[in-house]
């Protein structure tokens, strides 16, 4: 592979970056382009793909080839590229207005199916691009310029609603912290089939300090309940217990380190990890971090190429003037 | 006895019945017996959008229509010579379209007091005289049937279910159609039920035994071959025309063919038929919806796929903001639109044209597409291969606009040689240095077709404005004018045919000039003008945008110009438009094509005005 001598700088666009200064999306980008040297895939048969929004400028600085589509609709397009050319590796890049309003549709079709993308949710409770509404993601009682009084609706817990849509992978990390965001975004390419990356952002603009919580020296080593596979699932001052069918956080004095969940990503049962997903709610005062579920299941494009491939086997290739002369035909002399 | 065989060179027959009577299989099998003994023909199903309406209404009434002859064919026929009426339901809603004269077969055992005055009769029409000019034939379809299958160990209901073999047996010997063919394809059908099978043949056989013996049927009815040009043929709807043109232009291209669909009447045939075919490389994905279907097929298209969406006007308005990446990509796409009737759900199984002004605008922008109209049913398949040369070639969104009409309608096909068919090879970009994806060719304007997994031309493209030649994102004024220019001229440059006026004296005094499927009925009407000694010339489009180069000519030729569409006057709104000519609009949105006689009658008051 000779290819693989690839570096940083390989993968950054003569571009110039464009986000408002201190956005998270530098660092996400950063990481990304870090990491795609290690992913061992040439350049060219990387394809990143996104919609509309501040996070959706991404592909632009990407030395892979890229595409910027429209408002929501990311998944449809890298859906019938990912089926069509089952030799690319293809990334979905997406806001949470993005994936989660206008395309929320898209988004839980393509988990439920199990295309082969990887799906990155820029996840930071507002719309950016369009200067500040609120987003499926804002906490109730949001004030933004839409929602002077509040904001009413319930928010969406995108992990939740990854796991409820049948998907295989669904991982969560945090803009800033590189290497973390690295293994998972590790993991999430060794999967065979859709991944979900939901990553909080910040927006110093429109709704800065949304995740200061999980991010401050301060509060974040006891906010962040990490998930390593085959280790008990803790932050610095609380852990995880079993309580009835669900989970429960409890203060890590408070029971012996045996009685910690061992977290076992690879758990069939889907309601593991959804439990796991109700530990964060809007205030983030415990959020798991790391990958909830990573279970294997055929990917899609590749069933799809199976199929294809396996008529072909068992009947030979088509032919052309059999088709057109098939069924009823008569001869006029 | 043998009974006299009465020589004829055209007939019109109507199969109509209750949705669950199994008409559209009966018109279809006597179709296929049809075409297979050599006559021109052409076919118009008419089924409720409901899949069960109540038993016996009117709403509930299917129908096949079906015009054979011993000469060239253009319509399913205006007026039909033969009626079936399954129940009073099907002669109640047909009756008037009916010729007086006609030959009429309904099932009496279904004209019960209950029955008729379901549908609002207050006497029995078959007794009240009101049939009086018709040559009404009232058979028991439904007794004979169970009679015939008493031997089979069938419940009645079971039995009852064969009564349209039996008139279709019935109308095979009245016809003189061969009766292999429907019997293999009932054993086909009903191979792993041989008590079904069964009972079918015995229904089939039974009818034409009826015809054959019994006094009511006194003569039957021979319809000579037609001449037609020597080759192999096929009898073929639109639709599955249609998806072998598609399946042909991936062949004859190299590409792979990638279908984006989602489920609507009346375009669901094409997926359905393509999925068939998936050794022919062809990959068939059934979406979520219309976005994501036209999404898909881009994203293929993107990767080198031969992306194609197909649906109909509900879904177009779905897909047009995808569409209009499409143009902004320049990328290629084809989107098929069978069109039904409008607004909103319409007219679900009726057929229509009101989605042209649609597909040449629907879009936020200047958004120019190519837009293709097959004239008939068998056309499909010609304008899928130019379809497929149009996007490819110049990267451009390309629509089809079909209708139910030559959707669900059939004739016969003269099959092609694959050899005889366009070779549509495509370039991609290949690997280079300083890689420019918005350089255009100078002949087509086209951009390149960079696909991912070529090493060195990796780029990034978008939805928003581009700077010519390099793909920058750009906002410059001076370039944003240059590239909505430049995306217009491309589209207005494609290379199509020029029009053909079919005007034998040359000095007609009125030219036809119609678009899609309104072929066959102006062909007609033509054909009867000139057999009354009126001057008319006809020309169809096939290319609607951009039109051929000669079409203005010919409209600045002719004083008096035509325009039958099956809207409120799309076409003629774009061709006042772009030729400053007053058009004459002759529009009706009836959901069914339009009679010959209508167009006689609208080109006369032209004529004689
Ligand atoms: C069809 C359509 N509707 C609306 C918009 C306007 N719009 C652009 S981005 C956006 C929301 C973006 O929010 P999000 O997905 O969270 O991305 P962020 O900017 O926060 O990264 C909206 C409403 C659009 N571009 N297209
Ligand atoms: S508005 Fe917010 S999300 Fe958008 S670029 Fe600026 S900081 Fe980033
Ligand atoms: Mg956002």
């Amino acid at each position: 592979m000779p290819d693989l001598a690839l570096t940083k700088k390989d993968f950054t666009s003569d571009q110039e970056v464009k986000w408002c200064p201190g956005c998270g999306d530098y660092s996400i980008l950063s990481t990304m382009q870090s990491f795609l040297p290690e992913l061992g895939v040439p350049r060219e048969n990387i394809v990143f793909v996104s919609g509309i929004g501040c996070s959706s400028r991404f592909p632009y600085y990407l030395e892979t080839f890229g595409m910027h589509s429209i408002h929501g609709r990311a998944p449809t397009i890298a859906t019938g590229l990912a089926i069509s050319r089952p030799d690319l590796t293809v990334f979905v890049i997406t806001g949470d207005g993005d994936s989660l309003s206008i395309g929320g549709n898209h988004l839980i079709h393509s988990l439920r199916r199990n295309i082969e993308l990887k799906i990155l949710l820029f996840n930071n409770r507002i719309y950016g691009l369009t200067k500040g509404q609120y987003s499926p993601t804002s906490e109730q009682g949001k004030v933004t310029k839409s929602t002077p009084l509040g904001s009413l609706d319930t928010p969406f817990n995108p992990i939740s609603l990854a796991i409820g849509a049948e998907a295989t992978f669904v991982a969560r990390t945090v803009d800033s912290d590189r290497k973390h965001f690295t293994e998972v975004l590790r993991a999430a390419t060794a999967h065979k089939g859709s991944a979900l990356i939901e990553i909080f952002q910040n927006c110093p603009i429109f709704n800065d300090g949304a995740f200061d919580i999980v991010k401050d020296g301060d509060t974040k080593g006891a906010a962040l309940l990490q998930m390593v596979h085959g280790q008990a699932i803790k932050s610095e001052t609380h852990g995880l217990v079993h309580d009835g069918a669900s989970l429960k956080v409890v203060e890590l004095g408070s029971v012996s380190e045996s009685d910690l969940v061992i977290h076992d990503a690879h758990n069939a049962d889907p309601s593991y990890a959804f439990a796991l997903s109700r530990l964060s709610s809007s205030e983030l005062s415990h959020v798991p971090v790391g990958i909830f579920r990573d279970v294997q299941r055929d990917g899609y494009g590749s069933m799809v190429n199976n199929q294809v491939a396996d008529i072909i086997a068992a009947q030979g290739a088509g032919d052309l003037n059999s088709l057109l002369t098939s069924g009823d035909t008569w001869d006029v002399q | 006895m043998t009974k006299p065989v009465v020589s004829l060179d055209q007939v019109t027959i109507r199969f109509a019945g209750d949705s669950g009577d199994g008409m559209q299989l009966t018109g279809d099998r006597f179709t296929m017996d049809t075409a297979s003994l050599g006559n021109d023909l052409s076919t118009l199903p008419n089924y409720p959008a409901e899949i069960r309406a109540p038993q016996g209404t009117i709403p509930g009434v299917s129908s096949f229509q079906l015009h054979f002859a011993d000469h060239h064919v253009q319509t399913p026929g205006d007026a039909p010579d033969v009626l079936v009426a399954m129940n009073p339901a099907a002669l109640k809603a047909n009756i008037k379209e009916v010729r007086r004269g006609a030959t009429i077969i309904v099932d009496k055992d279904e004209f019960t007091t209950r029955n008729l005055s379901k549908v609002g009769y207050e006497t029995n029409p078959l007794e009240d005289g009101s049939l009086d000019s018709y040559k009404v034939h009232a058979v028991g379809l439904t007794s004979l049937t169970v009679a015939a299958l008493s031997e089979l160990s069938l419940t009645r209901k079971e039995a009852e279910r064969s009564k349209n073999m039996f008139a279709l047996g019935l109308l095979t010997w009245m016809y003189h159609r061969p009766t292999e063919s429907t019997e293999n394809f009932l054993k086909a059908k009903f191979g792993k039920k041989p008590e079904i099978l069964a009972a079918n043949l015995l229904a089939y056989k039974t009818g034409w035994n009826y015809g054959e013996t019994t006094e009511d049927f006194a003569v039957s009815y021979e319809i000579a071959k037609a001449h037609m040009p020597a080759g192999k043929y096929r009898n073929i709807s639109g639709n599955t025309a249609m998806a072998y043109g598609l399946i042909a232009a991936s062949q004859r291209s190299g590409l792979k063919l990638f279908l984006g669909s989602y489920p609507i009447t009346p375009a669901s045939d094409i997926l359905h038929e393509l999925s068939k075919h998936k050794k022919f490389g062809v990959i068939t994905f059934q979406a979520e919806d219309e976005i994501a279907a036209v999404g898909s097929a881009l994203g293929a298209s993107y990767g080198g796929a031969l992306g194609i969406t197909t649906t109909s006007g509900p879904g177009v308005a779905l897909k047009s903001e995808m569409i209009g990446l499409g143009v902004m990509l320049e990328l290629p796409l084809i989107i098929i639109d069978v069109q039904r009737g409008g607004p909103s759900t319409g007219l679900p199984t009726k057929t229509e044209q009101s989605d042209l002004l649609q597909a040449m605008y629907g879009r936020n922008g200047e958004s120019p597409v190519a837009v293709l109209a097959p004239s008939h049913a068998s056309d499909c398949f010609d304008i899928a291969l130019e379809a497929a040369r149009i996007a490819t070639t110049y990267r451009v969104p390309v629509f089809i606009m079909s209708d139910g009409y030559i959707a669900n309608g059939s004739e016969p096909w003269k099959i092609p040689s694959v050899d005889s068919l366009p070779d549509l090879h495509v370039e991609f970009a290949k690997t280079q240095e300083n890689f420019m994806p918005y350089l255009r060719d100078p002949k087509t304007l086209a951009r390149p077709w960079a696909i991912p997994g070529t090493k060195g031309i990796e780029h990034r493209i978008g939805g928003l404005e581009k700077a010519d030649k390099t793909g920058a994102i750009s906002y410059e004024p001076a370039n944003h004018d240059l590239m909505v220019r430049a995306r217009a001229a491309k589209v207005a440059g494609i290379e199509v045919p020029d029009l053909i006026v079919d005007d034998p004296t040359g000095d007609a005094d009125v030219l036809i000039l119609g678009w899609g499927s309104t072929f066959g009925p102006i062909a007609s009407a033509i054909e009867a003008l000139r057999e009354s000694g009126e001057k008319v010339a006809q020309a169809h489009l096939r290319y609607i945008n951009p039109f051929p180069k000669n079409l203005g000519a010919i409209l600045e030729k002719y004083p008096k110009v035509l325009v039958p569409e099956m809207n409120l006057g799309q076409l003629a709104m774009l061709l006042r438009n772009q030729f400053l000519k007053d058009v004459i609009p002759c529009n009706q949105v009836r959901g069914l094509p339009f009679t010959t006689q209508e167009l006689i009658d609208s080109t006369m008051a032209v004529l004689h005005a």
